[in-house]
């Protein structure tokens, strides 16, 4: 269950907008910052909140790319595919990942602290290749940069609690 | 290099956001207090009509014509809906904008409602510009302790609030429609007008939607005056700078601020310093994923709406993405192509099922099993895509179409050597 501190927000912050549904993604924001993702569970609570059905909510929760209805690592690492980047070697970049975390994309490492998932034109064609890590934006990346911050999110990680 | 008039970007700083001071220093604001409970909002509204500012996102619509659409009579309340989605490949000048002077964004949004009654506005901000949107919604809160922004703007009995509203990230969500589905929280899908958003839009109530960069003109318009808007721009009939984003094979990739008619050469050769050396220039999408190869054959052209129509390609949102002689057509087209397949909302055929088929032929293309006969046949594909709802579709076939025409050597060489050709 949500932090009753934390669903007060969000039913104020409903409340104050034009409709509930207005709400809906940075809801599920919130749940996923709690939850890690959006589990079965969360999306009950969330669409109970929200006074949708849970199906009307299953149809934003598979239609955005950061909505997550898996569980995903603590870092979910986002490398940009598209046209600029991919004219900057981005698979060399998606393939240091791989051999570092040991993981394919749209896998999660063993200890629950990478997810690596390609994502589409992030609007960094400035500093390409770039990627996300959690909505933060890493450009004009390099194996170097990539050990940098690899190394930097592990340190300062607190691992999932195991359920 | 010529030095242009910068306009939005006047304050534009290296490593920091423009402070609410530094904009006011610039002659932020006074627009708001000359205009706003002093002179008629259809005053404002004529004014940027006789400026000829025509919309930034990437259609050109006359944004003063877009605020007259709202019906005289039409209901209330009424919304103002800010896109800054901008998930179009080659795309990120409206970030830049943003990190560089939000509160010229944030008078040009109040002048906006001012000039249509509206009362609120939604700022629509994609996933991996969280920076943005934590940046506006700091300046906005400035705003409203100024004054500036809430109930009763300085007094002037017009009031107007502005909303963040985060994106869970989509590409489709950057066309009208389906903007203003993802606001309500309604699968995103594009609708086809009519009903116009300015007629029926957010919750039925009267909408306009306007690109960042639009808006950011507007307090510059009302302060100088059209005339002076009109004298920015190089070309006869063109009005304004226009932010160009140039990436890819150029050696300073970065947004620039350059009059609108400044020629394609002069942005890539002077201010994005050029192609690295060794690389001579094959072609660029001029403005944005979605508009044509344009080829060195008109690599002097004119940026501007109607000049570049002309040699039947789009201004779009003059994000210039340049290739090289050494990059590999076929295979960036297939990265597009894959792009709005994979960016399609699924919801009417033409879409869902042509952009997939088009994608598979041109990667069997570029992975040695093309033939012939597929050329005609993506040729004939790339016209169904006028049958969808929205423009996701043929502005998606725009680069493969133009490929096929510019470009059909390159394609049959792939066809014939049975493998890419730029691939060792």
């Amino acid at each position: 269950m949500l932090p009753d501190d934390l669903k007060r927000l969000l039913s104020e912050r409903i409340s104050k907008a034009e409709d509930p549904r207005e709400q809906a993604v940075d809801v599920m924001f919130e749940f996923q910052n709690h939850y890690g993702y959006m589990s079965d569970q969360a999306m009950k609570e969330a669409s109970s909140l929200l006074g949708m059905t849970t199906l009307e909510l299953e149809e934003l929760a598979t239609f955005y790319d950061h909505i997550y209805r898996e569980q995903v690592g603590k870092y979910v690492i986002q490398v940009c595919d598209s046209v600029i980047c991919w004219m900057h070697d981005h698979i060399s970049v998606i393939d240091h990942i791989r051999y570092r975390l040991n993981i394919d994309l749209g896998e999660t490492t063993a200890d629950g602290l990478f997810t690596l998932l390609p994502v589409c034109c992030i609007g960094y064609c400035d500093r390409a290749p770039a990627m996300t890590v959690n909505r933060r934006v890493f450009g004009r990346l390099t194996p170097e940069k990539i050990d940098r911050i690899l190394t930097r999110l592990k340190d300062h990680a607190e691992y999932p609690e195991t359920e | 290099m010529d030095h242009y008039p910068q306009v939005l970007f006047q304050n534009r700083q290296p490593n920091r956001i423009a402070t609410m001071d530094e904009y006011r220093r610039s002659g932020g604001y006074q627009a708001l207090e000359d205009f706003v409970g002093k002179r008629a909002p259809a005053e404002v509204t004529a004014r940027v009509e006789a400026s000829g500012l025509r919309g930034r996102g990437g259609a050109g619509f006359p944004a003063a014509k877009k605020w007259q659409s709202v019906p005289v009579d039409g209901a209330f309340p009424r919304y103002l809906v800010v896109n800054s989605d901008e998930m179009e490949p080659g795309t990120f000048k409206d970030r830049i904008l943003i990190h560089a002077d939000p509160h010229m964004i944030i008078e040009g949004m109040v002048l906006a409602g001012y000039a249509f009654s509206a009362s609120k506005a939604f700022v629509f901000v994609r996933p991996s510009y969280e920076t943005s949107a934590l940046i506006l919604e700091r300046e906005l809160e400035l705003a409203r302790q100024e004054g500036y922004l809430g109930k009763n703007i300085l007094r002037s009995g017009f009031s107007f609030d502005i909303t963040v509203h985060r994106s869970g990230g989509r590409y489709i969500c950057g066309e009208g429609t389906a903007l203003l589905n993802a606001i309500m929280g309604k699968r995103p899908n594009p609708t086809k007008p009519p009903p116009y958003p300015t007629v029926k839009g957010l919750w039925d109530r009267p909408t306009v939607v306007n690109n960042i960069e639009t808006l950011a003109n507007i307090p510059h318009i009302l302060r100088n005056g059209g005339e002076w808007f009109k004298d920015l721009a190089l070309t006869k009939g063109g009005a304004g700078t226009k932010l160009y984003g140039v990436s890819g094979r150029v050696n300073h990739p970065g947004c620039f601020e350059l009059p609108l008619g400044i020629r394609l050469s002069e942005v890539i050769g002077e201010f994005a310093g050029g192609l690295p050396g060794g690389s001579e220039f094959k072609a660029c999408l001029p403005g944005g994923a979605s508009t044509r190869f344009l080829t060195k054959e008109h690599y002097d052209v004119e940026m501007d709406f109607d000049t570049l129509a002309a040699v039947g390609n789009r201004l779009g949102t003059a994000a210039i993405m340049v290739f090289d002689r050494k990059t590999c057509l076929v295979g960036a087209t297939l990265n597009l192509i894959q792009f709005f397949a994979r960016e399609s909302c699924g919801w009417c055929t033409p879409c869902r099922e042509l952009l997939p088929y088009i994608r598979d032929l041109l990667w069997r293309i570029e992975y040695g099993e093309g033939r012939e006969e597929f050329i005609p046949l993506i040729r004939d594909l790339c016209k169904f895509s006028w049958n969808s709802y929205c423009a996701l579709s043929p502005g998606a076939t725009s680069p493969v179409e133009s490929l096929l025409t510019y470009f059909e050597d390159e394609v049959r060489e792939h066809i014939l050597q049975k493998k890419c050709p730029f691939k060792p």
